[in-house]
């Protein structure tokens, strides 16, 4: 089944590496790509799982997770960092995110798509 | 006198801003084990500027007493990687790194020999995932400590180089519960910004018309 996935970086590098990664692994899905939160906001309403950028001027990916959380409790979502301290692992996993590590490897994604694929056929049941 | 330096376009400078945003954001999270606190990151720029100005950037607040650790990296491009602090802090620092139950004395003790270390794996941290992400191999010298104001970390005036443009891209960080706020900094003069922009320009191709295989 194919899916909408929304990328949020403020770099387009990061937004680039994320769409080659998935013409490898998941080619059929859509990306929508934004820059920040407030347009990643405007799109959340027809998407399916969401990959996050945390370090971005303005609301930070963190903060976006949060507020898309009130209106998608369930939405797979994952934070995207090269930060990978402790405390911002574990400010995703309390919102009920994933975390996946920069630089982007293919078998981080995957792992992490994968996941998601099955929450959401579950979901559809 | 900016055409002839060549300026960054859109994607070389988002592509500089996001590979050294790799780079510090892996080695906030060494210093983060170091002091057991969270290190808070500003996002990246990344600016072709006179070593002048440069000089200037670091000391905000008119905090012109720095303390820097600066270690120079050489291989297809080459410069200097700098951790740089308001000297009032340094002691700050390698408490937070040491422990508080040290006294004053063996802090100040300490003090270099914990600059030079801290600032060792934070750098080396920070160009090896840079080095990693661009497949490239750069060269590490050891680390040393620089006091003094902008000018002299920058050494604007030695070589009176104060009006010569190099690539500077910084990043200031906080550590949380402690007053320790500092900046990691990349210096890199005019035949490696040539280097790098060729080395990224390579790197954003693969990146567009690779449709397999691995990239990053």
């Amino acid at each position: 089944m194919s899916h909408r996935v929304l990328v949020v970086d403020d770099s387009k590098l990061a937004r680039m590496v994320m769409a080659s990664a998935f013409r490898r692994i998941r080619p059929e899905w859509t990306l929508v790509e934004t820059a920040n939160a407030e347009e990643a906001l405007a799109a959340v309403g027809t998407i399916d799982i969401a990959l996050i950028d945390f370090n971005m001027p303005g609301t930070d990916g963190l903060e976006l997770v949060a507020k898309i959380r009130k209106t998608h409790p369930s939405m797979p979502v994952a934070v995207v960092s090269a930060n990978i301290q402790d405390e911002i692992i574990a400010r995703a996993r309390e919102l009920n995110a994933g975390f996946i590590p920069k630089p982007l490897t293919d078998e981080a994604l995957a792992a992490f798509l994968s996941g998601a694929a099955l929450r959401l056929k579950k979901a559809a049941l | 006198m900016t055409e002839e330096v060549g300026e960054l376009n859109d994607i070389e400078q988002d592509a500089l801003a996001e590979i050294a945003n790799m780079g510090v954001s892996r080695a906030a999270n060494s210093l983060r084990q170091m002091v057991g606190e969270e290190v808070l990151l500003s996002v990246p720029a990344v600016k072709i500027v006179t070593r002048q100005a440069a000089s200037k950037l670091v000391e905000r607040n008119n905090a012109t007493k720095l303390v820097a650790v600066q270690q120079s990296f050489e291989g297809p491009f080459a410069g200097r990687a700098l951790l740089i602090f308001p000297e009032a802090q340094s002691l700050e620092l390698v408490r937070a790194i040491v422990g508080d139950e040290h006294s004053l004395e063996d802090v100040i003790d300490l003090e270099q020999e914990a600059l030079a270390e801290t600032g060792n794996i934070i750098l080396n941290g920070c160009l090896a995932t840079i080095a990693n992400v661009l497949h490239r191999t750069m060269r590490m010298s050891l680390p040393s400590i620089v006091i003094g104001d902008g000018a002299k970390l920058f050494e604007v005036n030695e070589t009176s180089s104060g009006g010569q443009f190099v690539l500077f891209l910084y990043i200031d960080f906080n550590i949380k519960n402690r007053n320790v706020h500092g900046f990691i900094a990349l210096l890199m003069d005019l035949p490696s910004i040539a280097a790098l922009k060729a080395i990224v320009n390579d790197f954003v191709s693969v990146i567009e018309e690779q449709p397999s295989g691995h990239v990053g």
